[in-house]
C-alpha cells in the first residue's frame, strides 16, 4: 500500500504531524492502549482468594481446551463459509447487471438495494424477529396458510434466520463497493475486448472480475471480520429465543457473558486475544490471495 | 480559489478533479426484462422488510396480533396514537433517546469525519518522520476485530471514570479507520501538489492552505466520510451496550431493545406497537440523509474505489 503514495517534493520534516497526530492520539487511546490491556489481562488471573496472581499462558491453555469456545468458533465458521459466499455473490450478480447498462431503472435498484445498509442492526434484528415469530408476524401468516411448522428461531433454523439479517442488511453495502470498483474501469478495456468479438460473458470474466480483485479482496476480508465478530443479531434475538440461543453462541457473546455475567474478565481478554489472533491470520492470507497471481 | 472548484451547476456537486470517470461508452445494449426482474427480486427483498415496518406501524397492539403482516388492519388506523405514545410513553423517555443519539452523531460522527479528513490528507500530501509506522499501526490495529477491544477499553474507562458518561461512547467513535483510508486515497487524487506547492510560495501557512484550497477539493469525500461515520454512530449498539447503564444515557439502539426486551419480563406491559413505530422514527433519518446525497456520496465512493 505505502509503495503508491505520491508525496509532495518538500523534505521530510514533522508538519505532517499536525494533521496526523489528533488522529493518532485518539487511536492510540482506543485501539493501541485496550490492545495492550488486552495481552496484560490475558495473563493474570482473579481468584475469589488469593487476588490476582500472573499466570503466565494459563488461560491461553485453558482457551485451547474450552469446548464452550470451539463450538461457538465452529458455529460461526460455519456462518461464515454458507452465509458470506451466499452475499457475495449475490452482491455481485446485482453489481454486474447495474452496470451492464440493461436495467431499466437502475438509479431505483442501486438506491434501494443499498437502503437497508443504513438500517440499525437493532432494527434490523427486531423488524426481522418480529417476522420470524410463529405467534404473529409473517412466518405465522405463512404457517396458517400452508398448514406447516416452520420455527425460524427453532434449534435447526435459528443460524440460517441469523445469516438471512445479515445478508439482508450488507448485500446492498457489498454491491455498491462492487459498482463502484466496476464503474472506474477504463473505457479502453471494454473497446479492445469490443473489437476483438468478446461476448457479454467473456467481458464479465476476462476484464470486469479481475479489474474489482481489489474490492473483491476487501469485501471478503470485511465479511470475515464481521463474521467472527458476530454478536448484534444473535444477542437481539436471544430474549425470542432464548433455548437456542445460548450465552456462548458465538465466541463474542461467549466473551460478553464471560465478563459482564462472570465477572470473568481474564478468560473474556484471552478468548477475544485468541479470536484476533484467528481473524488477523485468516484475513491476511485472503489479502495474499487477493492481491496475486495479477 | 474559486477557480479551482469545478461545479456541476445543477445540483453544485463538487465533482471531484483529475478522476478519470469512464464515458458512458456502450455498445448499443437493449435494455433486458429478464434482467431487471431478476434485480427486481433482490430489491422486494431489500424493501420487504421496511414495507413491513411501515404497515405496522399504524397498528395497535392488539392488532399487531392478529392481523396479517403485510397488510393494514381493518378499520384501525394508530399511526398518529402510537406516534403520540411513542414520545410520551416513559415520562416521553424517547425523545431523550433521540437527543442522546443527536449528541454522540454530531461530536463523534462529527469529530470523526474532521480527524480522518486531517490525518488523510497529511498522509496523502506530508512526507514526514514515522510516516510508515502509522500506515503499518493502523492497517495492522483495523484488523483486531472490534468487539475484541470492547472488554479492556470498558475496563480501562471505569478506572477513568468514564463509563456511564457520553464520553465513554463519543471518544471510541471518533477514530475511524475506513474514513481515514477514505481520505487518504481522495486527498491523493484530488489535489494536485502544484496547487499546494503553489500556495506554499505564495505564503500561506499549512492550516490556511488546507482549509481554502485543500477542503473545497475534498468535498464529496468528505460528505461520503461523514454520511457513512454517520450510519456507524446512529446504530452504534455494541459500544453503548457496555458503556452505560443508566437509561438517561441511551441511545436510541438501546433504548429501543429495553422496551422490545420490557415484553419479556414477567408483570410488565409488552409495547410492541411503541418498538415498531420508534424503529420507523429511527431510521427515517438515515434514510433521508442517503436518499437526499446520493450524488455527493455515490461519487465520493467511487473515487475511494480507484486504489483499490
Amino acid at each position: 500500500m505505502t509503495d503508491t503514495l505520491v508525496v509532495s517534493t518538500r523534505r521530510r520534516s514533522w508538519a505532517g504531524w499536525k494533521f496526523v497526530g489528533p488522529f493518532m492520539a485518539i487511536f492510540a487511546l482506543v485501539f493501541l492502549a485496550p490492545i495492550g490491556y488486552s495481552i496484560y489481562l490475558s495473563l493474570y488471573k482473579t481468584r475469589l482468594i488469593g487476588g490476582t496472581s500472573f499466570v503466565g499462558l494459563d488461560n491461553y491453555k485453558q482457551a485451547m481446551t474450552d469446548a464452550n469456545f470451539w463450538s461457538a468458533f465452529g458455529r460461526v465458521s460455519l456462518f461464515l463459509v454458507v452465509q458470506v459466499p451466499i452475499m457475495l455473490f449475490i452482491a455481485l450478480l446485482v453489481a454486474l447487471a447495474i452496470d451492464s447498462g440493461r436495467l431499466y431503472g437502475k438509479a431505483f435498484f442501486r438506491v434501494a438495494i443499498f437502503l437497508p445498509y443504513a438500517v440499525p442492526a437493532v432494527v434490523a434484528t427486531l423488524m426481522w424477529g418480529f417476522m420470524y415469530g410463529t405467534q404473529f408476524g409473517l412466518v405465522s401468516n405463512i404457517n396458517d396458510a400452508f398448514s406447516l411448522s416452520i420455527n425460524p428461531l427453532g434449534a435447526d433454523l435459528v443460524l440460517a434466520s441469523i445469516g438471512n439479517i445479515v445478508t439482508w442488511e450488507f448485500v446492498g453495502y457489498n454491491m455498491l463497493i462492487f459498482y463502484s470498483a466496476l464503474r472506474v474501469v477504463p473505457a479502453s478495456l471494454y473497446e479492445s475486448a469490443e473489437i476483438d468479438g468478446a461476448g457479454a460473458l467473456r467481458i464479465i470474466t476476462a476484464i470486469k472480475l479481475p479489474a474489482i480483485r481489489g474490492a473483491l479482496a476487501i469485501a471478503t476480508i470485511f465479511s470475515i471480520i464481521g463474521s467472527f465478530q458476530l454478536f448484534n443479531e444473535p444477542s437481539i434475538l436471544r430474549p425470542l429465543a432464548k433455548n437456542t440461543i445460548t450465552t456462548d453462541f458465538t465466541p463474542n457473546l461467549y466473551a460478553y457473558s464471560l465478563s459482564f455475567a462472570g465477572q470473568q474478565y481474564n478468560y473474556a481478554a484471552t478468548v477475544a486475544i485468541v479470536m484476533g489472533i484467528i481473524t488477523m491470520v485468516i484475513a491476511y492470507v485472503v489479502q495474499l490471495r487477493g492481491t496475486k497471481e495479477r | 480559489m474559486s477557480t479551482t472548484v469545478q461545479s456541476s451547476g445543477r445540483t453544485g456537486a463538487t465533482a471531484p478533479p483529475r478522476i478519470k470517470r469512464r464515458k458512458p461508452y456502450r455498445r448499443d445494449q437493449r435494455r433486458s426484462a429478464t434482467l431487471t426482474l431478476l434485480t427486481g427480486l433482490v430489491a422486494i427483498y431489500s424493501l420487504i422488510p421496511l414495507i413491513w415496518l411501515l404497515i405496522n406501524a399504524t397498528k395497535t397492539q392488539e392488532g399487531l396480533l392478529s392481523s396479517f403482516g403485510l397488510w393494514f388492519d381493518d378499520g384501525k388506523f394508530a399511526f398518529f396514537t402510537n406516534l403520540r405514545d411513542t414520545f410520551t410513553y416513559g415520562d416521553g423517555v424517547f425523545v431523550r433517546w433521540l437527543g442522546n443519539t443527536v449528541l454522540y452523531v454530531v461530536v463523534g460522527a462529527g469529530g470523526a469525519t474532521l480527524l480522518s479528513t486531517l490525518a488523510g490528507y497529511g498522509l496523502a500530501k506530508f512526507n514526514f518522520v514515522g510516516k510508515r509506522a502509522v500506515f503499518a499501526t493502523v492497517i495492522g490495529a483495523v484488523a483486531v476485530p472490534g468487539t475484541a477491544l470492547a472488554v479492556p477499553t470498558f475496563l480501562m474507562f471505569s478506572k477513568m471514570g468514564l463509563t456511564n458518561t457520553p464520553w465513554s461512547v463519543i471518544i471510541p467513535s471518533l477514530v475511524s479507520p475506513f474514513g481515514l483510508y477514505l481520505m487518504w486515497t481522495f486527498s491523493t487524487q484530488a489535489i494536485p501538489d502544484e496547487m499546494l506547492e503553489a500556495a506554499r510560495m505564495d505564503g500561506a501557512g499549512e492550516f490556511r492552505t488546507f482549509f481554502r484550497i485543500s477542503v473545497p477539493l475534498l468535498g464529496p469525500g468528505i460528505v461520503t466520510a461523514l454520511l457513512f461515520n454517520l450510519v456507524v454512530t446512529w446504530n452504534n449498539y455494541f459500544l453503548p451496550l457496555i458503556m452505560l447503564k443508566d437509561p438517561d444515557w441511551y441511545p436510541l439502539t438501546i433504548g429501543l431493545n429495553a422496551w422490545n426486551e420490557q415484553a419479556q419480563t414477567a408483570g410488565s406491559e409488552p409495547v410492541f406497537n411503541l418498538v415498531i413505530t420508534g424503529s420507523l422514527l429511527t431510521i427515517l433519518p438515515l434514510l433521508a440523509a442517503f436518499l437526499l446525497l446520493q450524488r455527493y456520496w455515490q461519487s465520493g465512493l467511487a473515487a475511494g474505489s480507484v486504489k483499490e
